[in-house]
């Protein structure tokens, strides 16, 4: 089958297009991934923009994105697929005043009329090219992982009633997760590892600049500023792209062009969501002025 | 495995083979760091290379790592074991520059030929060929780190290391002893005093605001701390060329962040420990929330199953089973917080902390040769780390001379709080039981260990050292349920699984 991208730069391209601006890291795995036929494990802090990649990535290739969001409780039949009771008993007991063999009728309400996809299999069976996204991996058990190195490894589902479904084409696979376990070495091995870390100061300030229409280039430069000195406390959680761009927007909504302590002081709370945090990014921004006052 | 065949175009392929030998040496030295890297990874990656351009290096790096490095606090291992591996073949590293330690009249020419060599990743950097004076050097560096201008600071980087770091061939010294010498010269802090003072000139009223300042100096010191990675990596790029791969690899290898020893860790892995222990504690919750959860399917109850079979005419049709009540103990963290233990004691204290909601209660005491309860700082705090900070700097552990005496903590301890031991509780203690020759008292753990459900013990120490010099923790181990060795945090957090 023919690779979905041609080499790195226009991987990183693709996606500029998209407006999802991408580092080398990502458009290199993302690139290898098409090459190799592997999925993507994407680890990384919430609020980096893990989900969006799948996205635009289905978007930049014209693919159908399969979404699966997992949580604790997942199991085949949600994920994989299911038989058609009601289907299968209702033709079941049409069949009952005819005398066709039972063994025919059980070939028959095994087929893939009474079957029921969910999106792995959907995933598989789709005839034109999809995008799986398997969100947030790292909430369901670590048994029903299991469900999923089938698919993973080989892009089959096997049925026992009825065969093993192969996909038509390899679709492209994102995992992602927030790292709250350690997933399995199974699932591991079988996925290309990508980690997205919060981005750099001139990255994220073109995000902002990306996003946030009618932002001033100054603003722009200070929120990514202001916003990496943040992430450099010891908090519980650091603002994440999407606050960063929230904070930027009600910055722009306020009329405000330059950032002083006040301001930030007054608007920290968008940044920052814990209680103890925002006490600390206050008490650092004050430290600041006495600092050099 | 399954999608390892792929077409290969010849050329590739005739191209590859030494790569391939290349590859296995640099996984099996990833190995040696102790990177778990299983055979399917190390296919792929070999699948991997062919498709990636080797001129660009930094692609090259996020293919391997993508393919063999699944976790990321292995990534710095990772990012030091492929510098050391792959210093000598990076595009930018022709074998025939690498003469470096020759005489100063050639080191010109030397860097002519790499400044041309290195195309765009030094962009007009290198064109700084001719020897600089200090002062131009100087004054250069001040430039670059005004602009942000990578590619030059990677230049002079490199000129600084060759002027002030003094290496010679064969000498058997470290790298951070080139650092100093090559920072010491720079004086990093006399450019920041002058940037800070340029920048506030820059400013339309001579003056900046407190905030902006701030930011500023933040700034400045984001672009010191790459400026002092490009010179710590062109060290290593030195080190490597005078010593060869397999040596440097061996000295140059660092623990993982969960095998760094507590006692010895540096105040970069300190720091590193203190980021690596949220995550940890987190997860350690969740697991063990889960395990309370699912963990309850006891044996069966004969008792009832013959009671309810009674419904069913005497069949046992519906089989009950007896489930376990989880019981949640009772905690006493009892710790020494003397110098060298203090981290260690930190550390647990925030794990016991974090998981406390497994806990029914947890008490925490701090003692040098005094004892102190600290459990006041953690009282409805939700940032453990700022209530430990508290509790190593404000409560009042020490009696006589700040030494530790395990003996007369363990007798305070006894006197006010020993009451309070009951069936439930767990203790456990933390230190090293260097008691500096004073008495041990262990009939104190005696009478605690009577009282209460279990007592453990947590030496940071290496097994080997126990009961050495002042170590008496045998004389204590004889009325522990438990005496553990744990020296980082795998350890701790496998105790701490256990503990429940």
């Amino acid at each position: 089958m023919d690779p979905r991208f041609t080499d790195v730069g226009s991987v990183r391209a693709d996606l500029d297009t998209a407006n999802y601006l991408a580092d080398d890291g990502i458009a290199g795995v993302v690139y290898l991934a098409d090459r190799l036929g592997k999925p993507i494990l994407v680890e990384g802090p919430a609020g980096t923009g893990k989900t969006q990649l799948a996205k635009s990535v289905a978007e930049i290739t014209g693919a159908r994105l399969i979404r699966l969001q997992c949580y604790e409780g997942l199991d085949e039949a949600k994920a994989l697929y299911e038989w058609n009771y009601k289907k299968q008993l209702l033709r079941i007991q049409a069949e009952r005043n005819s005398d066709v063999e039972w063994d025919a009728i059980e070939d028959d309400i095994f087929s893939e009329e009474f079957l029921l996809t969910r999106p792995l299999l959907e995933a598989i069976r789709a005839e034109e090219p999809v995008v799986l996204l398997i969100d947030e991996v790292d909430r369901v058990e670590i048994e029903t992982e299991a469900l999923l190195l089938e698919i993973l490894s080989d892009y089959q589902v096997s049925i026992p009633e009825f065969g093993t479904i192969e996909a038509k084409q390899i679709p492209l696979v994102f995992l992602t997760s927030n790292n709250t376990r350690e997933l399995s070495e199974a699932l591991k091995r079988r996925c290309l590892y990508l980690h997205i870390d919060y981005p750099e100061m001139e990255r994220e300030k073109q995000i902002v600049l990306n996003k946030v229409p009618d932002i001033s280039e100054n603003l722009a430069d200070q929120v990514a500023r202001i916003v990496r000195s943040i992430r450099q406390l010891e908090l519980k959680k650091a603002p994440s792209v999407s606050e960063t761009i929230d904070w930027a927007r009600t910055l722009v909504l306020l009329g405000i062009d330059q950032v002083d302590a006040e301001t930030a002081t007054e608007t920290v709370n968008i940044l920052l969501k814990y209680q103890s945090d925002i006490a600390k990014a206050i008490k650092e921004f004050a430290q600041s002025d006495e600092f050099s006052g | 495995m399954s999608s390892t065949e792929s077409p290969v175009d010849p050329a590739e392929a005739a191209g590859g083979s030494p790569m391939l030998d290349l590859l296995s040496g640099f996984i099996i030295e990833l190995r040696n760091a102790g990177l778990p890297v299983s055979l399917t990874e190390n296919l792929d990656a070999m699948e991997a290379v062919k498709h990636i351009p080797l001129e660009d290096r930094e692609t090259f790096k996020y293919a391997l790592a993508a393919t063999l490095v699944k976790n990321h606090s292995h990534w710095k291992a990772f990012e030091i074991v492929f510098e050391v591996f792959f210093a000598l073949r990076g595009s930018e590293y022709d074998i025939s520059d690498e003469d470096r330690f020759g005489d100063p009249a050639d080191l010109d020419d030397d860097e002519n030929g790499e400044a041309q060599g290195q195309g765009q990743s030094q962009g007009q950097g290198g064109g700084g060929g001719e020897a600089l004076s200090p002062e131009q050097l100087a004054k250069m560096l001040l430039d670059a780190l005004r602009k942000g201008d990578q590619a030059m600071m990677r230049a002079l980087a490199r000129q600084a290391v060759r002027r002030y770091a003094g290496m010679e061939p064969g000498r058997p010294v470290g790298g951070t002893y080139y650092l100093y010498r090559t920072l010491r010269n720079l004086d990093l802090d006399g450019m920041m005093d002058e940037l800070m003072e340029q920048r506030r000139a820059e400013a339309p009223d001579g003056q900046l605001s407190q905030f902006d300042e701030r930011l500023e100096r933040d700034e400045f010191n984001i672009r010191m701390e790459q400026l002092k990675k490009e010179i710590e990596a062109e060290i290593r790029r030195m080190l490597v060329a005078d010593r060869g791969v397999e040596a440097m690899s061996r000295t140059l290898r660092k623990p993982l962040p969960e095998d760094v020893d507590f006692m010895h860790a540096t105040r970069d892995e300190m720091n590193s420990l203190r980021k690596a222990i949220y995550p940890l504690t987190r997860k350690l919750a969740a697991r063990l929330a889960r395990k309370r959860k699912y963990g309850r399917r006891g044996p069966l109850d004969f008792r009832k199953t013959v009671r309810t079979s009674l419904s069913y005419g005497g069949v046992p049709a519906d089989p009950q089973f007896k489930f376990p009540r989880p019981h949640k103990p009772e905690i006493f963290v009892i710790a020494d917080i003397s110098g060298s233990v203090a981290a260690f004691a930190r550390f647990t204290l925030h794990l016991v902390y974090a998981i406390s909601s497994q806990f029914s209660k947890v008490r925490a005491f701090v003692f040098i040769d005094g004892l102190d309860e600290v459990t006041r700082f953690f009282d409805g705090v939700d940032d453990i780390g700022e209530a430990v900070h508290r509790v190593n700097t404000e409560a009042d552990v020490v009696w006589v001379d700040g030494h530790s005496d395990y003996g007369h903590a363990f007798g305070v301890f006894w006197e006010r709080y020993g009451k309070d031991v009951g069936p439930k509780t767990t203790v456990l203690i933390l230190g090293d039981a260097r008691n500096n020759y004073h008495a041990s008292q262990s009939w104190i753990i005696k009478e605690i260990q009577s009282k209460a459900r279990q007592v453990h013990w947590l030496n940071p120490e290496p097994k080997s050292y126990w009961d050495t010099g002042d170590s008496i923790v045998g004389e204590y181990t004889e009325y522990c349920d438990g005496v553990y060795e744990v020296r980082n945090l795998r350890q701790l957090e496998g105790f701490v699984e256990k503990l429940i």
